[in-house]
């Protein structure tokens, strides 16, 4: 947490600590990222390689990778996201609880990737939306590392207790994709 | 194939014509024969595995349409090619060899959604890679490299999202041959098929 979030003075407070609501939340949020895989090609090679030893995921507080999006808030799509798997991304993303955050892992997430082809979707943030994009084919568990802290680092900076208020229609912010509120 | 084998089969089957191949031994065969001829090679000439459907789709030409089958004798370490023209261009089929060899259930299946050849005899001749309300069969020479625009599969996410399913040319490319004249004055050009704000996007596509 920045120092420039809390107050204390233990003269004049005592055992008080005096904060905002949105840097509890999402300080606490932000060091309790949950993934969910969406694992689809091989991405999900290096991203199996960030939870293991080596590149250890946990030292950043986000190893609890949960295969239910029930569980999970931020969703790691790692891979190739073709025209039908789609649909299936789409629903896995709407079955997660909000709030929720997307990762597009590497070239085919982001973009298609070297599939200009009429069976790749061109980019996943065309059915949901992305917060973080990575590039690389593939990149390295380094590269997913870093975006997960500039996830978390995002989370710091979110309005979190206005946005526990029902969002209106005219604030949906990434183009094509309607996120629930 | 050995010389002998090549004989007898073709004393058996009189239609084969021996086919052009630069690898292995190939044959022609008329598609009402097919099945007749793999049951023989596989149970009396040791081509025990198929390895391989697929299908040429030859444009202009007709026949357009000719399926491929490649086996493989695991005894005699040999590959065998078979070719069976499609008699029509416009709906063509093939007899099914599924009930020779199994593994030509997903093969045929793969060449139907990809090629639109109809398999007769199949049991379960649905899709196996592009989803089942999908319109074209996309390595026929008359569908676009970038593809065509279409519905998503799922029509709720189509309509929450706004997506479709979009041509995507390759920028640049395609990287193809022209296919006429020696190969030596064919080697691989950019097409460069694709669109962006300097080039408008060619119509009819």
């Amino acid at each position: 947490m920045q120092n420039t979030t809390i107050a204390y003075d233990s003269k004049v407070e005592g055992e008080v600590i005096v904060t905002q609501a949105d840097a509890v939340i999402n300080w606490i949020r932000k060091h309790s990222v949950w993934p969910m895989p969406m694992g689809l090609a091989c991405c999900a090679i290096e991203l199996m390689a960030s939870g293991g030893a080596r590149f250890d995921i946990s030292r950043f507080g986000m190893e609890v990778m949960r295969f239910s999006p029930r569980q999970a808030d931020c969703m790691i799509v790692a891979g190739t996201v073709t025209y039908k798997m789609a649909e299936v991304v789409r629903r896995i993303y709407d079955q997660m609880a909000e709030p929720k955050w997307v990762v597009a892992m590497g070239a085919c997430a982001s973009t298609g990737g070297m599939y200009r082809s009429y069976a790749t979707l061109q980019g996943v943030d065309n059915i949901i939306p992305v917060d973080v994009y990575i590039s690389g084919c593939p990149p390295r568990p380094e590269a997913l590392l870093d975006a997960m802290i500039k996830l978390q680092d995002k989370i710091g900076t979110e309005r979190s207790v206005k946005n526990l208020i029902p969002k209106k229609a005219d604030s949906v912010e990434l183009a094509g994709a309607a996120k629930e509120s | 194939m050995t010389t002998s084998d090549l004989a007898l089969l073709k004393e058996r089957f009189e239609t084969l014509t021996e086919r052009a191949s630069s690898d292995h031994t190939a044959l022609n065969c008329p598609a009402d024969q097919l099945v007749e001829l793999c049951t023989a090679l596989r149970d009396d000439f040791g081509y025990d595995m198929l390895v391989d459907v697929t299908a040429v789709d030859w444009d202009a030409q007709s026949p357009r349409f000719t399926g491929i089958y490649h086996f493989l004798s695991t005894t005699k370490h040999e590959y065998l090619r078979v070719a069976a023209d499609c008699a029509d261009d416009i709906n063509p089929s093939l007899p099914s060899l599924s009930a020779v060899f199994a593994s030509a259930n997903w093969h045929e299946r793969e060449t139907y959604d990809l090629m639109g050849i109809r398999y007769e005899g199949h049991p379960d001749l649905t899709r196996i890679l592009m989803w089942d309300a999908y319109p074209y069969h996309p390595l026929r020479k008359d569908f676009p490299l970038a593809g065509i625009e279409v519905p998503l599969p799922a029509a709720d996410v189509a309509e929450t999202t706004g997506a479709s399913v979009l041509p995507a040319p390759m920028m640049g490319g395609p990287f193809v041959s022209s296919a006429d004249g020696p190969m030596s004055q064919t080697e691989p050009r950019a097409k460069d098929q694709s669109w962006n704000e300097k080039k408008v996007k060619p119509c009819g596509e």
